[in-house]
């Protein structure tokens, strides 16, 4: 949880505020821990920025790539446009599933990993492709899906 | 045999992105030099002769955009740089980005020059972290080396670049969306006229134009735009980067010059298919572009030729489709796309594709109908007139050319036949 202090901090790290509100938002969802916004948070925001919080929400809910429930530490996003569909995406879904023992849009119980989709990331001459944080992933084959969840668990705890 | 020819691209791989020092040493800011010797109108006049077309997917010549926002009076001027490149199976930004950031630095600042605008924003996706980490640092380097910021190389003129992220919308790709989200509103379109170069960015005077089109700009105020023009056919001057995907042997961004033809695309720079698998259609655009087959892959790339055949030429993304995946089950995956993606500010293109993703549904399980096509046939015509943006306007373009082409695949699905094995049809199929 991030005090209201530590919230207002990031808001006041850039100038332009307002300009600059995904920013921001993506900012504190990073260092959420839980890889999402609160209510608490987002009304935080509003005050430090002098906007209403019914703003905050329609941001929010409006990019992919906020959530306003808590997620994994991790999220994994499988990329699903038609670039990476012809090259069996869906094969990566499930070897994903499966080795996670979740579905897509769940959480691992450790609340180490979430399973989402994504539009495409730009990795389409290294399809089928999956984003996790900065990282891409291309090519993927179950020996890489395995290798990866691997490399995660073993950093991540 | 297709050629590659490296205007845009000459930097990329052989310099390294971080080093203000290897761009100088690659001729680079020779292009901003000769500029600040020249008037606004002569920069204009090379820009117009290069028969430039806007690279993020309306093509709109640069030359008449450049043009009008100059015959504008009012200031201050905004310089905007549209990196959103959320147009799937579009990859090239990135590479301008990630490998010759100072490239975009150099070209926004001719473009800043030009427009006496001393404010450049650079609006990056959300999804390209690195691109923006890789182009902060270029533009801070710059700064440091009075390439950027107050009297640059001793001038009386003064640019600044800031860098913005979005946060996972293709709508905000949408110039008029990507102001407003730049503005820290949720980027929905609005409505124009009035155009953005006459009420952009803070309600300011404002040039939007696309990576591409921008990194086109230091070559061809360097060597002339009749020069960059010689490199492509008649009206479509230069090159264009084409992004080559999905089941190709040799995927990736090529930059051609117009004229190259689709199969030579494909099969001379792509190496065709991978083994054994044989071509079924393609599309170009990216998803909102039409799909098309075998008849059309001779079709040069270029403005006037892709219109005359149906096709366009958009962002550059080309998306190969082969005989191992199911036409109605690609329809459905740009369905949901769209449905994703739709900002539900308008009823037909939030509820219009919907109920089209229902439909496609419908069919992947067995379950479509003849009446469907009707039913779709409706959607499409009434989407590109009733909505709002360019989002809803093509929304259901690459459905209908599926359907045009693979009528008889989606009326197997009807029968709970799927010739790919892609469908499964378990849950009360016919
Ligand atoms: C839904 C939608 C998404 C778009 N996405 C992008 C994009 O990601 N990048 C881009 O440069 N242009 C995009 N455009 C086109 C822009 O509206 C605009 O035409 C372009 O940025 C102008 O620059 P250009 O003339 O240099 O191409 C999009 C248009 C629509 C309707
Ligand atoms: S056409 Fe679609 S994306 Fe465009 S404004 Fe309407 S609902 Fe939004
Ligand atoms: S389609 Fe998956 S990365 Fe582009």
């Amino acid at each position: 949880m991030l005090t209201n202090q530590q919230i207002r901090d990031v808001v006041q790290k850039y100038e332009d505020g307002e300009e600059n509100i995904l920013a921001i938002l993506l900012k504190l969802q990073e260092a959420s821990g839980q890889n999402y916004i609160s209510e608490d948070c987002a009304v935080e925001v509003a005050k430090e920025l002098n906007i209403p919080a019914s703003k905050i929400y329609d941001l929010l809910t409006f990019h992919s790539m906020f959530s306003t429930k808590p997620r994994g530490k991790y999220i994994i996003e499988i990329c699903k446009s038609a670039p990476c569909h012809v090259n069996k995406s869906r094969e990566i879904v499930k070897m994903f599933e499966n080795e996670l023992g979740i579905k897509m849009g769940e959480t691992t119980a450790d609340k180490l990993f979430t399973l989402q989709f994504t539009s495409c990331i730009g990795a389409c001459d290294i399809a089928p492709a999956a984003k996790i944080g900065e990282k891409v992933y291309g090519n993927l084959t179950k020996e890489d899906v395995k290798k990866i969840i691997q490399e995660y668990r073993e950093g991540g705890k | 045999m297709a050629k590659i020819v490296e205007l845009i691209t000459e930097n990329v791989g052989k310099v390294r992105p971080d080093s203000l020092e290897d761009y100088l040493n690659a001729s680079g800011y020779e292009a901003l030099k000769k500029a600040f010797k020249m008037t606004p109108e002569e920069i204009i006049e090379e820009v117009k002769k290069s028969n430039l077309r806007g690279r993020g997917g309306a093509g709109y010549p640069t030359g008449s955009k450049w043009e009008q926002l100059h015959e504008i009076d009012e200031t201050p001027k905004y310089i905007v740089c549209n990196a959103d490149e959320g147009e799937p199976g579009t990859f090239k930004d990135k590479i301008i980005m990630d490998k010759d950031p100072f490239k975009l630095v150099e070209a926004m600042t001719i473009a800043g020059y030009t427009f006496g605008s001393n404010h450049g924003y650079i609006y990056i996706r959300g999804e390209y972290p690195l691109s923006k980490k890789t182009m902060q640092k270029a533009v801070d380097l710059a700064k440091e080396a009075g390439y950027l910021g107050d009297n640059i190389l001793g001038t009386d003129y003064s640019f600044d670049i800031h860098i913005r992220t979005g946060a996972g919308a293709y709508v905000c790709g949408e110039n008029s969306a990507q102001l407003n989200s730049l503005e820290g509103k949720v980027g929905r379109p609005r409505i124009k006229p009035p155009h953005l170069a006459e009420v952009g960015l803070f309600k300011k005077p404002t040039l939007v134009n696309n990576v591409e089109s921008f990194a086109a700009i230091p070559y061809i105020v360097l060597n002339g735009g009749e020069k960059y023009a010689s490199f492509g056919t008649k009206e479509s001057g230069g090159t264009k980067l084409v992004c080559l995907s999905g089941n190709v042997v040799n995927r990736g961004v090529y930059e051609v010059p117009f004229g190259t033809t689709i199969r030579e695309i494909i099969y001379d720079l792509g190496g065709g298919m991978p083994e054994g698998r044989k071509f079924k259609f393609a599309q170009i655009g990216g998803s909102s572009g039409p799909c098309f087959g075998e008849d059309k892959l001779d079709t040069p790339l270029c403005y006037k030729e892709t219109g005359k055949n149906g096709l366009i030429v958009g962002s550059g993304a080309l998306l190969v489709v082969d005989d191992s995946n199911c036409a109605v089950d690609f329809a459905k995956c740009i369905s949901e796309f769209f449905v994703h993606e739709s900002c539900g500010k308008c009823t037909m293109c939030r509820e219009g594709n919907r109920q089209l993703l229902r439909i496609l549904t419908r069919f992947t399980e067995g379950k479509g109908c003849k009446e469907d096509f009707a039913l779709i046939e409706q959607l499409s015509n009434v989407l590109p007139i009733s909505s709002f943006c360019g989002l809803g306007e093509t929304a259901t373009r690459a459905v209908s050319t599926c359907i045009e082409l693979f009528r008889d695949e989606f009326e197997e699905h009807i029968e709970g036949k799927c010739r790919a094995g892609i469908c499964s049809f378990s849950e009360g199929g016919k």
